[in-house]
């Protein structure tokens, strides 16, 4: 079947979308930028792909009634232990290249301690790898990069002192090993994978294995149905990084424009807050862009202010919200320059102030910044669409929320939970414009 | 072996080369004027009394220039960390700062030859309240003689006779006494009649090379390019054979180029052919000027025109100085500079521009170091949507501080721009198809 996929290359993350003719969203794939957009863009495309086979499985599946009231179950079952799978491989991998790294690394005395107790370590890293994809369990965040690193931080210290080695030496493996392992794409064994995820899945759900041919018919069906990507279109900071030709280029001002109105038709404002970049967008009744104003001069107020205070305050990005939301008074924190900030954190910790209230603060602080960038575009019209990663954080949300009816009044506020990807759905719909309206077909890129 | 890198032959028009040999021509002019027995004069594009400083012989120095040329040379950014140093704030105008920087350094001008302490500052007031607080520098420095000349704002958006008045007076009773002074040369009306005659021809001839931009495609830019056309008019040239020649030249040159039909020269050749064409307030940026003009040809854009190229001197509305009523001319001209434009007469001017040159769109690079310019912009901005229906983008950059040109930034927004007017464009064709 046709495709046509978009991909936003985001200084932080890089997300795919991939749609079908009918415009249907077929699946999203996100992956950390890892400053090598090359295989950034190739892993969230093939993210977007697995997500899109994902989707197919669930529509064939309940055609079929195969599963009669458990096919949500069954999905994510199976999506957790394709996870899982995709995870040992990884590992496997990340375990062969630090043993390899340590034989290098100059430890002297130490490398065979180090290296037996790297072993050591990997086997309790893998012993717990079902308890980290388990129903229900929670992870700071879905990049190989975040899981495996917390987890050899919290079990390495442990490891290290059994076997009598330094612990900076583990760390030391760890780091020279990870960008390596980081930046392989694993495109071949998505098939095996899911085939083998299949059979776990079944030993998990004993009670779908009796129906064993009836599910995996349709699935394999569609394993088999090739997804032909009939256009693509990049957007974002590593646009010009795509292997392809200055058509599929198109600006993320243009894309986050379209992709908000495709999610929301009535779209008059567009608020985007990504890593580096806040816009304002005003777009008329067909999506296209009026008119943007971005942050000039530095990125004071974007995502990466929210991580650095992440950072600052030892937790995790995600985990900022609701912590702020458990605010009972806003502090009141003035600099939006995220190194100031950092001081004027702990300038309102060492005043007694509790860190609940901060967090409320320095959200409001950037969403002050945001409101400025508004009014430079021409202010906030109905509807207004609040997109990007920010707008995932309910505190930030909340904040928006307020000011947006102190200053403009009353007005649909539209947030959509897969807003991080409106830049690259809009992408998508540029690249099927392009064949379906336009008749383009795939050019790639000149070797340079 | 080490291999040298092919240099790429820098592209220019034959106009453009004469126009830098006459700019080098005048730093040689003052640099060796002492030794020749010159007296020394500095002043600002704005409003520059060109003509009547040449009644007095004075070699002439023009401090924004001079940054400028430093600016494009790549030497500016260490003068600006030296001024900064010396005590003045990461606020202040950079031009300033790489003037007060060259001194710090020794003096040396752009070209390598030494500036010699001027001998008189004219100070001509034309709402850049800046150089008000520059030349007080300078005079600190050097503790040489200052005149200024106070023109009134245009804050009603016209001239009335009082203000012309006052200004010719100022003239009269203290500015051209103290010239005389100075140089020792007594005034004669008849030169500056002389003089201004020649500004006239030049004058003409430049508003001709300007309005080609009219034409589609326009064989100039009327931004990067006009930058280089504007040198002799708005420094030591104007009023002098040596401009009214360049601007015959230029003239002659630009015209074959509409009438064959060709686009402008850019440093790497031929224009690669109109998609955009854009009017752009404010300066240019200096430090990275080649690489900030290629974002634009790359991309298919022309500048047809813009506020910066009228910056000493708005001459396409009429305006041209007159032999017949020299001092009156010299008042009507600062008093209609455009930094003495008000905020309606400035929009008013873009608004025209626009209809009048088939723009696309409106483009403001706006400055950081530049209190005095950079207020209102955004209002100006959203007044030129408003009436023109035209899209307009806003970037920020800065004169000559190289720290202030974040190339990936501007060229994001700039590309998103030109997509938008594009993607505009095709909506608008297909609903007239339709």
């Amino acid at each position: 079947m046709k495709t046509f996929i978009g991909i936003d290359l985001g200084s932080t993350t890089t997300k795919a979308v991939v749609i079908d003719e009918a415009r249907n969203v077929l699946g999203r794939g996100i992956t950390n930028s890892r400053s090598n957009y090359d295989t950034a863009a190739t892993v969230a495309k093939q993210e977007a792909l697995v997500a899109a086979r994902f989707h197919l499985f669930r529509n064939a599946l309940s055609k079929s009634n195969a599963l009669n009231g458990e096919l949500e179950s069954f999905i994510a079952q199976l999506e957790r232990d394709f996870r899982q799978e995709q995870y040992l491989e990884q590992l496997a991998d990340l375990e062969g290249v630090c043993s390899r790294n340590v034989e290098t690394a100059k430890f002297g005395d130490a490398a065979k301690g180090v290296a037996a107790a790297l072993e050591s370590l990997f086997k309790s890293l893998k012993q717990e790898a079902p308890e980290l994809f388990a129903p229900g369990a929670r992870r700071k965040s879905d990049f190989f990069r975040d899981i495996a690193g917390a987890q050899y931080l919290a079990l390495g210290e442990q490891v290290a002192k059994d076997f009598g080695v330094r612990y900076d030496q583990l760390l030391n493996v760890f780091d020279r090993s990870i960008i390596e392992v980081e930046n392989r794409v694993y495109g071949a064994s998505i098939k095996p994978h899911l085939l083998s995820a299949l059979e776990r899945t079944y030993r998990t759900l004993p009670q779908t294995a009796g129906r064993k041919e009836r599910i995996s018919a349709p699935i394999q069906a569609i394993l088999d149905t090739e997804l032909e990507e009939a256009y693509v279109v990049g957007t974002g900071y590593g646009r010009a990084r795509l292997p392809f030709s200055k058509e599929h280029i198109r600006s993320e001002i243009l894309c986050h424009g379209l992709g908000a109105h495709v999610m929301y038709p009535h779209t008059a404002t567009v608020l985007d807050i990504g890593g580096q970049d806040t816009k304002a967008i005003q777009v008329d009744p067909k999506g296209i862009v009026e008119s943007f104003q971005m942050n000039d001069r530095c990125a004071a107020g974007c995502g990466r202010y929210l991580g650095y205070i992440a950072d600052e305050m030892n937790m995790g990005l995600h985990e900022l919200g609701p912590l702020a939301m458990k605010a009972t008074k806003t502090v009141r924190i003035n600099s939006t320059c995220t190194v100031f900030a950092g001081a004027e954190l702990r300038d309102r910790l060492s005043l007694g102030e509790k860190r609940e209230d901060i967090m409320a603060g320095l959200h409001r602080a950037i969403i002050l910044r945001a409101m400025s960038i508004l009014a430079r575009s021409g202010g906030v019209r109905n509807e207004f669409t609040f997109t990007g990663g920010v707008a995932k954080n309910e505190a930030a949300v909340k904040s928006l929320t307020q000011l947006v009816r102190e200053n403009y009044g009353e007005l649909t506020l539209n947030i959509n939970p897969d807003s991080i990807y409106t830049g690259a759905l809009g992408a998508a719909t540029f690249a099927l414009r392009a064949v379906m309206e336009e008749g383009k077909i795939i050019e790639h890129r000149e070797a340079a | 072996m080490n291999v040298k890198p092919v240099q790429k032959v820098v592209q220019k028009e034959d106009a453009m080369w004469l126009q830098k040999e006459m700019i080098n021509q005048n730093y040689h002019e003052v640099a060796t004027a002492h030794a020749a027995g010159r007296k020394v004069s500095a002043t600002f594009v704005p409003g520059n009394l060109n003509e009547l400083l040449m009644c007095f012989d004075f070699a002439r120095r023009l401090p924004e220039t001079d940054a400028l040329q430093n600016g494009m040379r790549k030497k500016s950014g260490k003068m600006i960390m030296d001024a900064e140093r010396d005590g003045h704030s990461e606020d202040v105008c950079t031009y300033v700062k790489a003037d007060l920087g060259m001194m710090l350094q020794g003096d040396l001008g752009p070209t390598g030859e030494p500036m010699p302490k001027p001998d008189v500052l004219l100070l001509s007031y034309t709402g850049c309240f800046t150089f008000m607080k520059w030349f007080e520098l300078v005079r600190q420095k050097y503790d040489c003689e200052t005149v200024m000349l106070h023109v009134p704002y245009q804050g009603d958006g016209k001239i009335n006779p009082a203000m012309r008045r006052y200004v010719v007076n100022q003239l009269k009773e203290k500015v051209i006494p103290t010239l005389e002074r100075v140089s020792g040369v007594k005034f004669d009306i008849d030169r500056l009649r002389q003089y201004m005659k020649e500004s006239v021809k030049a004058e003409e001839d430049l508003v001709r090379v300007l309005q080609t931009a009219k034409r589609r495609p326009s064989p100039i830019d009327g931004y990067f390019g006009a930058v280089y056309y504007i040198g002799p008019m708005f420094t030591a040239f104007r009023g002098t054979p040596e401009a009214t020649r360049y601007y015959s030249v230029l003239r002659n040159e630009v015209e074959e180029r509409m009438h064959a039909g060709k686009g402008p020269v850019t440093p790497d050749g031929d224009h690669p052919g109109e998609k955009y064409r854009l009017v752009v307030e404010g300066p240019p940026n200096w430090t990275s000027f080649r690489e900030f003009w290629k974002m634009f040809y790359d991309e298919g854009a022309v500048v047809v025109a813009s506020t910066y190229s009228k910056v000493g001197g708005v001459y396409d509305f009429g305006f041209r100085h007159d032999p017949d009523h020299p001092l009156e001319s010299l008042a009507e001209y600062c008093l209609g500079c455009y930094t003495n434009l008000n905020f309606p007469q400035r929009i008013d001017m873009i608004c025209r521009y626009m209809d009048e040159y088939q723009a696309d769109g409106l483009l403001i690079n706006s400055i950081k170091s530049c209190n005095s310019f950079s207020a209102g912009q955004l209002l100006i901005l959203r007044e030129v949507e408003k009436r023109t229906g035209k899209p307009a983008a806003f970037i920020e950059s800065d004169l000559v501080d190289p720290r202030y040109f974040s190339a990936a930034n501007i060229k994001n927004r700039l590309e998103s721009y030109f997509q938008m007017i594009k993607q505009k464009r095709s909506v608008k064709n297909e609903a007239a198809a339709a």
